[in-house]
């Protein structure tokens, strides 16, 4: 990274900032930023860029073979299954965005508007976070014991007469996988918009009132333009992290479902490096392309 | 504060907001109480006697996996990534206070490390080392692979931190005659401890769980969530719970050790 080494090309002039040091302050600035250049240069930016590369190559089942051919992406976006499988992947983030924003703004409404006092606010917000600071993978599995043929909805379900045979499509369905997204993915959407709710000015829905604004009037008007930039960045979360998902798929469907990270988790598997990177490329760009469509409706370097 | 009557609203929310704690926590406490399942207990209810059987199991190598191996592993790789973390996210905070070329582009690329698909990095990364020919290990590859999930939230949270910080100690401390290094230590750094903490929880917590970023990077040696993966597809006895419960547990015991942490550097610096 060349930034690292590169020196200031005039000597910064003395503002209170540079004086905090005895070394020039610019670059202070820059060998405090080049841990984090370097470490994302290296893990992040140079394998995308071996993707682009390797997404380019041909190959058999032995090795790679660096060339110049497109017959991977002609072969990912020629095939019907591939658009498929996307089409699965955007009904999955479309139905566990509404889920999660609907669900994350109401908890994060009762967090800020009707929990009167602070450590309470803390502690609650605390009982969200937990379980997000827990194994995905075991945050899944627990819902065997519920969901499954025997499980505690069927035998509840049974037992008030209900149905009369156990409902098999709660577990290993798409209506599984869409749930389990929902648990392992709320807390996303709660965390900004509580964030956004929090600093409302609180004078703001005063006047809304004197004004004679009724509740769902305060509600409308006032506090949900105002929580538009935490939505936006929960969307950021909940979209790209069900856009990447594969484990929940193939735990949750049982196999039965695909999402695009599965379909590439399946190529690296047969070791179609090239083919799996072809599709990581189409993918990237789209998930790319839908943050930079959420970030033209908020600057989020305002949020923090 | 002034006591009025709760409105309707409060209370419907109230009931909204104790079912999805209900839906959080609901799952884990079935597998935590499954996990003591009698010897000829299933996977599900109802429970056939009570027993530590199954968490007796979890040591024997045969019927798990290396359970001990990997939760070594997973232990460290997560105290790395937490230091790493804490070190790298304070001083790009640092850095990102002063203008300097390249702070934007930089701050972008630590956001787009939030949001490109965690297996498009296990792959990059895994192919990456394949093709110069470093063998991928949990405590190179997959370090760095972890770092990029967890540096992005680190480097906001300081960012967030800094944006709130009023250089107005600092240029106090610095009137009274202290070094830059002097006002760092004993003016800014115990400020912005309780959130180098929590940075540093974020840092191990994420670690410790990450399984797709762990995927083509971990070479020859399992982390344990790999680990706990392979056991979802091949192990049909309550021994998973078990796994299941210790794993949670010891998040807890994480989590709790770090907001008592927080909670003291709190009230130390309440009575200095």
């Amino acid at each position: 990274m060349a930034i690292a080494v590169e020196q200031p090309a005039v000597a910064p002039a003395r503002t209170t900032r540079a004086r905090l040091a005895s070394v020039p302050g610019r670059l202070v600035a820059y060998l405090q930023a080049a841990p984090l250049a370097l470490i994302l240069g290296f893990f992040l930016l140079a394998p995308i860029v071996m993707i682009v590369v390797v997404s380019f190559w041909d190959y058999d089942f032995a090795r790679l073979y660096p060339d110049f051919i497109l017959t991977n992406y002609v072969d990912t976006l020629g095939s019907w299954v591939t658009w498929r499988t996307y089409l699965n992947t955007l009904k999955y983030a479309v139905i566990v965005w509404a889920l999660t924003l609907f669900i994350g703004f109401w908890v994060a409404y009762f967090l800020a508007f009707h929990v009167r006092s602070t450590t309470m606010q803390t502690v609650l917000f605390l009982v969200c976070t937990v379980p997000f600071l827990t194994s995905n993978i075991i945050r899944m599995i627990s819902w065997i014991p519920v969901l499954g043929r025997n499980g505690l909805v069927n035998a509840a379900l049974l037992k008030t007469g209900v149905v009369s045979a156990p409902v098999e499509w709660l577990l290993y369905s798409d209506f599984a996988v869409v749930l389990a997204m929902v648990h392992l993915y709320t807390l996303f959407m709660v965390t900004p918009i509580f964030n956004t709710l929090m600093r409302i000015d609180r004078s703001l829905i005063e006047a809304a009132r004197d004004a004679g604004a009724n509740a769902w009037q305060v509600l409308w008007n006032v506090v949900l333009p105002l929580a538009k930039p935490g939505m936006a960045i929960g969307t950021i979360f909940v979209v790209t992290l069900v856009m990447a998902d594969f484990i929940t798929v193939q735990v949750m469907s049982g196999g039965q479902s695909a999402s695009v990270a599965l379909m590439m988790r399946n190529q690296m598997s047969l070791l179609q490096y090239p083919a799996a990177a072809a599709n990581a490329v189409v993918l990237l760009v789209l998930v790319l392309l839908m943050v930079a469509g959420i970030l033209r409706v908020v600057d989020i370097r305002k949020e923090l | 504060m002034r006591r009025e009557r709760r409105p309707a609203s409060f209370w419907i929310l109230a009931a909204f907001f104790a079912l999805f704690v209900l839906f959080l926590y609901g799952p884990l406490s079935a597998i935590m109480i499954l996990s003591f399942q009698g010897p000829d207990g299933g996977l599900t209810f109802p429970l056939n006697g009570v027993s530590l059987h199954w968490f007796r199991n979890l040591t024997e190598q045969q019927a798990v996996g290396d359970f001990g191996g990997s939760f070594r592993r997973s232990f460290t790789l997560g105290l790395m990534v937490m230091a790493a973390t804490v070190v790298v996210s304070l001083l790009a905070g640092l850095a990102f206070r002063r203008r300097f070329v390249g702070a934007t582009p930089l701050f972008y690329l630590t956001v787009a490390s939030l949001v490109v698909p965690s297996i498009i990095i296990s792959l990059g990364i895994g192919v990456m080392f394949q093709q110069i020919g470093i063998r991928p290990s949990w405590y190179g590859s997959a370090f760095g692979a972890h770092l990029t999930w967890t540096l992005p939230f680190g480097v906001l949270i300081m960012f967030a931190v800094f944006n709130r910080f009023s250089p107005s100690y600092e240029e106090a401390a610095r009137d009274l005659g202290a070094s830059p290094w002097q006002t760092f230590r004993h003016v800014l750094l115990p400020m912005i401890a309780p959130m180098l903490v929590g940075v540093g929880l974020f840092g191990f917590t994420l670690s410790y769980d990450e399984f797709a970023r762990s995927l083509m990077t971990a070479g020859t040696y399992n982390t344990l969530p790999l680990e706990i993966y392979a056991m979802t597809t091949n192990v049909t006895t309550p021994v998973l719970y078990a796994l299941g419960t210790v794993t949670t547990l010891f998040s807890f015991l994480v989590i709790s050790l770090t907001l008592a942490v927080i909670v003291w550097l709190g009230r130390r610096r309440a009575r200095a």
